[in-house]
């Protein structure tokens, strides 16, 4: 494809018809080839015997639609590439990086216009959907706040954690083990969690600091593995696969979430709804998001948060430079695990139940996706591919089956549009001419 | 001012380091030349305690340094520019300098980046830029701009004329003997540009397989028919 593109802008600007023309053909034939088992034939069950269905108009409608789309696509490129006189391949790429570098500029303004929608949001969602669509925001914070945690570590530590679940899992049976038996509250138990499971990341970080890549990966993944399985096997303290239930519900800073006296709703004067408790668990998990997000903001412009991202590039330079490399991945593994430890507590008091089957592998992918699809090391790129990994296949639910395989597309598109991640480009911590200058700034390829 | 005494250095069984005796005096720029594979890095990185001498004393102001961290050497006053130039490449210039004034008391950042700035122009044009995005002498600049970051009275450099051109390699090592003479800035240099780093140097030490065969001042090396056949034939590129 390249060839003809490059051949449309060598010729003079007319000849742009045929190569599309040409274009759209071959891209017709491998429609009607893939098509024709695909879509063409369709066998039922009728009864005991299997019936061919032939559906030729389908099959005619989508060759239609690859012919049109691939011609209007090719005939523009071509019409492009002929008045630019350049590689269209090139134009293209670095306009996508302006657009990601636009995003990241104005991260600022973005992110406190989407923290005020986030904050409206309860407020001005119609009453008939409001308790789903607050559930899955909620869901949607959690996955954020995971995502920040681990970009911590990921993104700017540069330490690659299949295992980060195995935090997540050690702030919820944190806080459900000791709200369950000495039944204090999430707001006591909150910090505890994520303590302890700062303390489970050194743990995991000692033996593991001299592995780098591959082999930190597959040790981490063994370490999320060890915590699960410790959780399913050591019945009498974890409930084994049963798992906790009964874990007291939040409270409004001591205030429940009760009906009648003494409850939330009367205490200050409104009339009870189950919806209370569920916005407060909102504006909690949000406001736990937004600090997550402002601590990372601020340590990336302390020397230590700064000795991540160097450690990142360089190890040697680093040590050169009178950076201690083993306090810095500690430090990374520690608050990374905190932040995952603060989500599992949280999490734990919002499904009042947990078991081992919330801490598999999987969340652990689901959340590296987020860092990875979201380009490692930005802040907003985890809000976008966050919003996409929760929020899409929630969109999709009504297509059933089909669900999964848009997600799967979705993962597969963004990885050949943008390689590096939604947001690759990495800001700089700090800007010395604010406008005039970043013209002349020049991106790393 | 640093004292290499007798230092043995293996990689597994093998001698890389076979008794070593270097001596850098204060205000002086020495020079250790020698070919691909003598030794010369894995003495800076011995130096550096990585890997770390198995026999001998390394001593830096009269303090024992042998078995010192590598991240506790930039607060004796010592700083590297390690081989292959090491900067971080995702990160701007303005950050990488930074990264070198970490150890440092923040009071003397601006007054220390002015100065970087005013031996290395370049580097002030491209404040900005991605280290990643410079070309090599640029980022040699900024290797050594960095170290210097930390105020080091002693300053290492490994090659820093590697794969530059020229006209480069004159303009970095014009620089080096500005913050010598300047700055009375003592200077280890490892080199396998053998003639301007001879030219440059107060003194000389020529490394083969390990061993020191021959020292003396750089003047003195450069006229040696020896040094000249093994190391300078060729041309004074």
């Amino acid at each position: 494809m390249t060839v003809q593109v490059k051949d449309t802008s060598a010729a003079t600007a007319p000849n742009v018809l045929f190569p599309a023309l040409k274009e759209a053909f071959i891209a017709s034939l491998l429609i009607v080839a893939l098509g024709l088992p695909l879509l063409g034939l369709k066998a039922d069950n009728q009864g005991p015997d299997l019936v061919l269905t032939k559906r030729w108009d389908l099959l005619g409608i989508a060759v239609a639609v690859m012919f049109v789309g691939r011609f209007v696509l090719a005939f523009l490129r071509g019409q492009k590439a002929a008045r630019q006189g350049g590689l269209p391949q090139e134009k293209k790429k670095s306009g996508d990086n302006s657009i990601a570098r636009l995003l990241n500029q104005n991260a600022k303004v973005l992110g406190l216009l989407g923290l005020l929608c986030a904050i409206l949001m309860p407020f001005v969602i119609p009453d008939a959907n409001a308790r789903y669509v607050i559930f899955i925001s909620t869901t949607f914070m959690i996955y954020i706040m995971l995502g920040w945690g681990l970009n911590i570590v990921v993104g700017l530590a540069g330490l690659l954690d299949l295992g980060y679940v195995a935090f997540y899992a050690v702030g919820a049976y944190s806080y459900a083990l000791i709200a369950t038996h000495f039944g204090w509250s999430f707001w006591i138990c909150l910090p505890l969690a994520g303590l302890f499971a700062a303390f489970f990341g050194v743990v995991l970080g000692f033996p593991v600091l001299r592995l780098r890549g591959d082999y930190l990966a597959i040790v981490t993944l063994g370490f999320g593995e060890i915590i699960r399985v410790i959780l399913i096997n050591w019945g009498p303290v974890t409930g084994g696969p049963n798992g906790i239930g009964g874990i007291p519900a939040i409270s409004f800073f001591g205030i429940e979430f009760s009906r009648g006296e003494g409850g939330f709703a009367s205490d200050f004067g409104l009339e009870y709804s189950s919806m209370h408790k569920i916005i407060f668990l909102y504006f909690v998990i949000l406001g736990m998001a937004v600090l997550t997000n402002l601590f990372t903001q601020r340590m990336r412009k302390l020397p230590a948060g700064r000795a991540w991202e160097a450690l990142r590039e360089d190890e040697i330079a680093c040590r050169s430079l009178g950076i201690n490399p083993t306090n810095i991945k500690l430090s990374a593994f520690a608050l990374g695990a905190m932040f995952g430890g603060f989500a599992g507590s949280f999490f734990s008091v919002r499904a009042g139940f947990i078991s081992p089957e919330s801490f598999t592998f999987i969340e652990s992918a689901v959340i590296l996706a987020i860092v990875v699809l979201g380009g490692m090391g930005s802040q907003m790129g985890v809000v976008m591919a966050a919003a996409l990994i929760v929020l899409l296949p929630e969109t999709f639910r009504q297509f059933a089956e089909y669900r999964m395989l848009a997600f799967g597309v979705a993962m597969v598109l963004i990885m050949v549009w943008r390689p590096r991640g939604l947001l690759a480009f990495r800001e700089p911590t700090i800007r010395l001419h604010p406008k005039d200058h970043q013209a002349s700034v020049k991106e790393a390829a | 001012m640093l004292e290499v005494r007798g230092v043995h250095t293996f990689y597994g069984q093998i001698e890389a380091l076979k008794g070593i005796d270097v001596t850098v005096n204060e205000g002086e720029i020495v020079t250790l030349i020698g070919s691909n594979g003598a030794g010369k890095t894995t003495l800076l990185m011995t130096i550096c305690g990585s890997p770390r001498a198995a026999k001998g004393t390394i001593t830096f102001e009269g303090r024992d340094i042998t078995r010192m961290p590598t991240h506790h050497l930039v607060g004796t006053g010592i700083a590297q520019s390690p081989e292959g130039r090491r900067i971080f490449p995702r990160m701007t210039v303005y950050e990488n300098l930074q990264m070198g004034a970490l150890r440092t008391d923040p009071k003397y950042f601006k007054q220390d980046l002015d100065m970087v700035y005013s031996l290395f122009p370049r580097l002030q044009e491209r404040q900005e830029q991605r280290g990643g995005t410079l070309s090599g002498g640029e980022q040699q600049m900024l290797a050594i701009g960095r170290a210097l970051m930390s105020r080091p009275r002693l300053l290492l450099l490994d090659e820093p004329s590697l794969g530059l051109a020229p006209m480069v390699v004159r303009q970095i090592f014009d620089v080096i003997k500005e913050i010598n003479r300047r700055d009375k800035m003592t200077v280890f240099l490892v080199e396998q540009n053998a003639f301007h780093a001879l030219k440059l140097a107060h003194r000389a030490y020529v490394m083969v397989n390990g061993v020191i065969t021959l020292q003396g001042s750089g003047q003195e090396l450069l006229a040696n028919p020896e040094i000249r056949a093994a190391y300078l034939e060729g041309g004074s590129h």
